[in-house]
């Protein structure tokens, strides 16, 4: 009866989390049922698990700004994609011209290819043949994306910082679309291999194949990651800015430094995007001038997940997204695959339905 | 001296004008592009069809973008509901109105019904998508339902992108589909073709007898032979029917009590609940008549104008022009969106199109390098041309799009109401000041209506 | 319902009270044992209090007492976190805000609330309920237009003599956004009354309002007590106000109702001086 009495309760309170996990219970058990009959290799699976995994950490990794800027800043910036572009495309523009300034001339490298450049397999760049300038293309990319938005926050929103979220929302679709096609203007619209893939290791885990490329995403990832904790935890700026994230009103009455801390969020925000976008075309092998903006409606989805302002949060969010759009591909297969992405937007447009406040219920952990 | 007088007098008498008559003020704006546009083909040595082709263009992209702003005013400038999946509803509409209408023998099959069925179909499926999204997602705050709105618009694109539905069968065996990438290019021709030729969809089907007295008269007057550009320009003036029809349809829905309570929602939705009025219902239902309106311009502007469906039309990029549009108008206004749409259509994105051709004919520019440093390199040297062409051969959609990027900034900072986003149309079907005298009772402590206004 | 609030815990024996058929009337509005918090602080705690049918019954309490939040909370404005609300004699509490108001159960703002870009006449059009423009298809379709007009005619009329009696009809087409704060406050009442509701709860509606008019008002309201036979719930600070107009007073402190009388026995009450001018003091 008491039993009962609850069940009640929960469906009428919260429809949306009983819907959720009858659904996950549901595809559990198929899963279960798939990998005990011979629908599904467990290497296979394994496949969907490590790619999920590699995407999601990207994701997580420049949701981390998206998600400290929409609480700090008070607006969702949706010209963060596009911040993740010009990091990839300023970050492989170094790498390149590095990994080839013996051979061939500066200008065609710089531009990634552009016209007649010289082709990815003639460059050669990948962690293992060239690593220094992967290196060196990472620090650009991040470099580079600080440099930007910093430059963005001064022209664009410092001038009406005080205006109302949908102001500040439109005015960053503006700058989204200048910085996409400023791209445009310098590299080009298609889309164009970068890597070496031929001279990428990999390797086989019991069954599931790893490649270098993907494995030194992950390091990265992780230590990036680990850096913004310690950094968020222990520095007193980093203080300043989770107790701005958490309430703004209040932080900039008890005398905390706002310029200084939203300043610390760009940085710190457009940085992560750079090099997140930079490693994405690791793992893809190939760049796009949009490939920011597609980017974006998942980390979106994972800032939205995990609780806007939450860093944590955003890190968990962008590993369930990665692992949704890749393990979505078990059930959808054939000509259905092209719904990874669908499946992970309705995710999201479910979250904000049901649990605006994120899956982890509004306790904001910065 | 006196001469000078007269002609200051004159003009502040038609800036009076202008301010008083919408209807003056849209006029004045067409003549000045239709002028603009026929000065460009004289620079560029077009014939008489050339120059009844380009003022067909004009009406043309005008129309369509004067009728989706309207609608995406009535979301957003009415009832603030912050839509930014315009494209995708745009797509719904005219999809449903391809799929409905295409030949079964097509590729892809359609169910071959009539032109109108399609096009109300369309509406009512942009509705009926608009009416699943706003069930849900109206009440969300103003950012999450742009981010609502953004993916779905998202998820219809990438829907009819894949190949998952490019032909399926229905139950019973009737076979549709959407044609995937590729889209659908057996779109019902234009409607306007049937005035004009026996069989609307074949031009060499020969010519109807009004058709022949049309053609005729413009053979005869101004030489034109090629039929085509009299068929486009028939088509804008009625889409500039359609929009007058729309325009008079929303200022209804604005001047009356439905609107009084949409303003009331946008100012503050605590109070006109306090007044009894079931917000919800009033923003569903908005919500979905600007879809339905959506629909319609996608099915009239990617349908019957461009004639052939395909998901790439339908990307983000086209929702972001519909907001610039209905910014630089002024959120709120019906005349500002449709000067909006009007400045946008024809000074942000037609005029692009012409300006290459113009620039190079005056200053002969050859060079045509396919990359930027090819382009920057001999700036060294001091030559310009070729970064100018490259510009101008390579580059200048994509600089449009930085261009009106950096527009939408500017206008976020300075001048967020838009053109007429500041004036004030009073929501209510009559007159209600009517036989009544505000204004002259004596004892107003507040300042004489002019002296307020002119300060701000 | 009922059986829905006897599982939350509150209100246990409405219920039965109900169905038992209480000795008197039904009054309009009853309140039991509201709650509502905010994170930490609890606004209203416990607050139980009947406003009999045709009263002029007063609301007072020192600032923070929770009397706005009562309103918010019986309004619909707000969720309340605990208790009933009953307005002839049914469940309204956590309902939406303008289903309230169809009842018949109309309130204004402390600060007042005009809609500050529509002009004095559009905020008071807006008032009157059930109007048939609020259809969309009857606002736009040529048949029914003109039933529109004659409709938004008649209502012209009517907003034009609440104008003339508030005395802002030289303000008619001025943006409410544009009213000093006593006028705003008269927009307020005036709008309220413009819904013709059974019951109307007043958060100081007179402050800013010179005295002559305040009269005026006051007189109005006991006019419409007789004549139509409305209730007023009227949150005021001005003592001489309440004990001159208001029977019965309903006092509270730190979110409870702490005492509730007439005039007289209120003004002699122990803890209600206590509590009301203790700080004062
Ligand atoms: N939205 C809110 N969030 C947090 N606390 C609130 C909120 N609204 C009211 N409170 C608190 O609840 C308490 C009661 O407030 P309320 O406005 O109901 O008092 P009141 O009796 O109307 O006072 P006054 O006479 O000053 O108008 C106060 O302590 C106030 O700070
Ligand atoms: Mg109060």
């Amino acid at each position: 009866m008491e039993l009962y009495a609850r069940g009640r309760h929960l469906l009428r309170d919260q429809p949306g989390l009983v819907v959720v996990a009858v659904a996950t219970l549901l595809l559990v058990g198929d899963l279960l049922g798939k990998l005990l009959g011979d629908g599904l290799t467990a290497a296979r699976f394994g496949g969907f698990v490590w790619d999920g995994l590699v995407i999601g950490l990207l994701i997580g990794l420049a949701g981390i700004g998206l998600s400290l800027t929409y609480s700090i800043l008070g607006f969702a910036n949706f010209a963060h994609g596009d911040y993740i572009s010009w990091g990839a495309f300023s970050g492989w523009a170094v790498a390149y011209l590095l990994a080839g300034i013996d051979r061939y001339a500066a200008g065609g490298l710089l531009l990634i290819g552009a016209g007649d450049g010289p082709a990815p397999g003639d460059v050669g760049v990948s962690i293992t043949n060239t690593p220094l300038s992967i290196v060196a293309g990472l620090v650009v990319a991040v470099g580079f994306t600080v440099g930007i938005s910093l430059l963005i926050d001064r022209a664009v929103y410092r001038p009406i910082r005080d205006a109302d979220g949908i102001t500040l929302l439109i005015a960053s679709i503006g700058v989204a679309f200048a910085l996409r096609y400023l791209i445009v203007f310098f590299f080009y619209s298609g889309r164009q291999g970068v890597t070496d893939i031929s001279r990428v290791p990999s390797y086989d885990i019991g069954g599931v194949v790893i490649n270098a490329h993907e494995l030194t995403i992950v390091v990265i990832a992780l230590v990036l990651m680990v850096g913004v904790h310690l950094l968020l935890q222990r520095s007193k700026l980093g203080k300043a800015m989770r107790a701005m994230a958490d309430n703004r009103d209040l932080a900039q009455v008890t005398g905390i430094p706002v310029e200084g801390v939203i300043r610390t969020t760009w940085i710190l925000g457009g940085g992560l995007a750079g090099a997140a976008g930079y490693l994405v075309v690791l793992t893809q092998g190939t760049i796009a001038y949009d490939l920011g903006w597609l980017l974006l409606l998942l980390i979106f989805a994972a800032v939205i997940m995990g609780g806007i302002g939450s860093v944590y949060g955003a890190i968990v969010g962008g590993l369930v997204i990665g692992l949704a759009s890749r393990l979505s591909l078990i059930w959808l297969t054939g000509d259905l695959s092209s719904f990874a992405e669908p499946v992970a937007f309705g995710l999201m447009i479910f979250v904000l339905l049901f649990r605006p406040e994120g899956i982890f219920g509004g306790v904001s952990t910065a | 001296m006196s001469s000078d007088q007269f002609q200051t007098g004159r003009l502040t008498q038609f800036r009076e004008l202008l301010e008083r008559s919408d209807a003056a003020l849209v006029l004045t704006a067409m003549a000045a592009f239709y002028l603009l546009f026929l000065g460009i083909g004289a620079i560029l040595n077009y014939d008489v069809a050339g120059l009844i082709s380009i003022l067909g263009q004009v009406t043309f992209f005008t129309a369509v973008y004067a009728l989706i702003v309207l609608a995406l005013n009535l979301h957003w400038g009415y009832a603030g509901l912050f839509n930014i999946g315009i494209a995708g509803f745009m797509a719904v509409g005219v999809y449903t109105m391809a799929m409905l209408t295409a030949p079964p023998t097509g590729s892809p099959p359609g169910l071959g019904l009539p032109v109108a069925v399609g096009i109300v179909g369309g509406m009512l499926a942009a509705a009926l998508v608009g009416l699943v999204t706003a069930l849900p997602a109206l009440r969300l705050r103003a950012d999450y339902l742009a981010i609502v709105t953004v993916a779905i618009s998202e998820i219809i694109r990438l829907t009819y992108n894949s190949p998952a539905f490019s032909t399926f069968t229905l139950p019973g065996g009737i076979a549709l589909g959407t044609g995937g990438a590729s889209g659908i290019g057996t779109v019902p021709s234009n409607p306007v073709q049937a005035i004009y030729y026996v069989d609307p969809s074949s031009a060499a089907s020969g010519t109807t007898p009004i058709g022949a007295a049309i053609f005729g008269f413009f053979e005869a007057v101004f030489g034109v032979v090629r039929s085509a550009v009299i068929v486009d320009l028939t088509y804008g003036l009625v889409l500039a029917v359609v929009v007058f029809l729309v325009y008079t349809l929303l200022a209804r829905v604005g001047n009356s009590p439905f609107g009084r309570v949409l303003k009331a929602i946008r100012e503050d939705e605590v109070v006109a609940k306090s007044l009894g009025k079931d917000t919800n219902r009033f923003k569903i239902k908005t919500f979905m008549l600007g879809c339905a309106l959506m629909g319609l311009a996608g099915v009239l502007w990617q349908g019957f104008g461009t004639g052939a469906v395909y998901p790439q039309a339908f990307r983000p990029e086209l929702t972001f022009y519909i907001f610039i549009a209905v910014i630089i108008g002024g959120a709120g206004s019906n005349t500002g969106s449709v000067l909006g749409g009007a400045v946008f259509a024809n000074l942000l994105f037609l005029l692009p199109q012409y300006l290459p051709n113009i620039i190079e004919q005056t200053f002969s520019i050859q060079a045509d390098p396919n990359n930027f440093i090819a382009a920057v390199g001999p700036i060294a040297a001091g030559e310009i041309a070729p970064l100018l062409g490259y510009i101008l051969n390579q580059r200048l959609p994509a600089l449009r799009f930085v261009f009106v990027g950096v527009l939408l900034v500017y206008l976020m900072q300075n001048r967020p109401e838009g053109l007429l986003g500041h004036r004030t149309e009073t929501a209510a079907a009559v007159n209600l000041s009517e036989g009544h005298t505000a204004a002259e009772q004596t004892g107003s402590d507040l300042t004489a209506p002019e002296g307020g206004v002119d300060d701000e | 319902m009922s059986s829905e609030s006897a599982v939350d815990g509150v209100g246990e024996d409405s219920a039965a009270i109900n169905a038992a058929g209480d000795s008197g009337e039904e009054p309009p509005l009853r309140v039991e044992n509201l709650r509502k918090e905010f994170g930490g602080i609890t606004a209203v705690d416990g607050a139980s209090f009947e406003v009999a049918d045709g009263s002029l019954t007063g609301l007072i309490g020192p600032n923070g007492a929770g009397k706005s939040t009562t309103f918010n909370c019986i309004t619909g404005v707000q969720e309340p976190t605990g208790g009933a609300v009953y307005f002839n004699g049914s469940d309204i509490a956590g309902r939406a805000p303008n289903a309230i108001v169809n009842r018949g159960l109309v309130r204004t703002f402390q600060i007042a609330r005009e809609l500050a870009e529509m002009t004095v006449l559009e905020n008071l059009m807006l008032a009157p309920q059930r109007q048939q423009g609020e259809a969309l298809y009857r606002s736009v379709l040529p048949p029914f237009r003109d039933g529109v007009i004659e409709e938004e005619t008649e209502l012209r009329e009517a907003v034009w003599e609440s104008l003339e009696f508030f005395e802002i009809d030289h303000l008619a087409e001025e943006q409410a956004g544009n009213l000093s704060g006593g006028q705003r406050k008269l927009l307020e009442l005036a709008r309220a009354l413009m819904t013709d509701p059974d019951m109307l709860l007043l958060d100081e509606p007179f402050a800013g309002v010179n005295p002559t008019l305040e009269a005026k008002l006051l007189d109005r309201i006991n006019q419409l007590r007789a004549e139509e036979g409305l209730t007023f719930l009227l949150v005021e600070h001005d003592m001489d106000i309440i004990m001159e107009h208001c029977d019965p007073v309903i006092v509270m402190h730190q979110g409870h109702v702490l005492a509730e009388g007439r005039p007289g026995e209120i003004r002699n009450n122990e803890r209600v001086v206590d509590a009301y001018f203790g700080e004062q003091r």
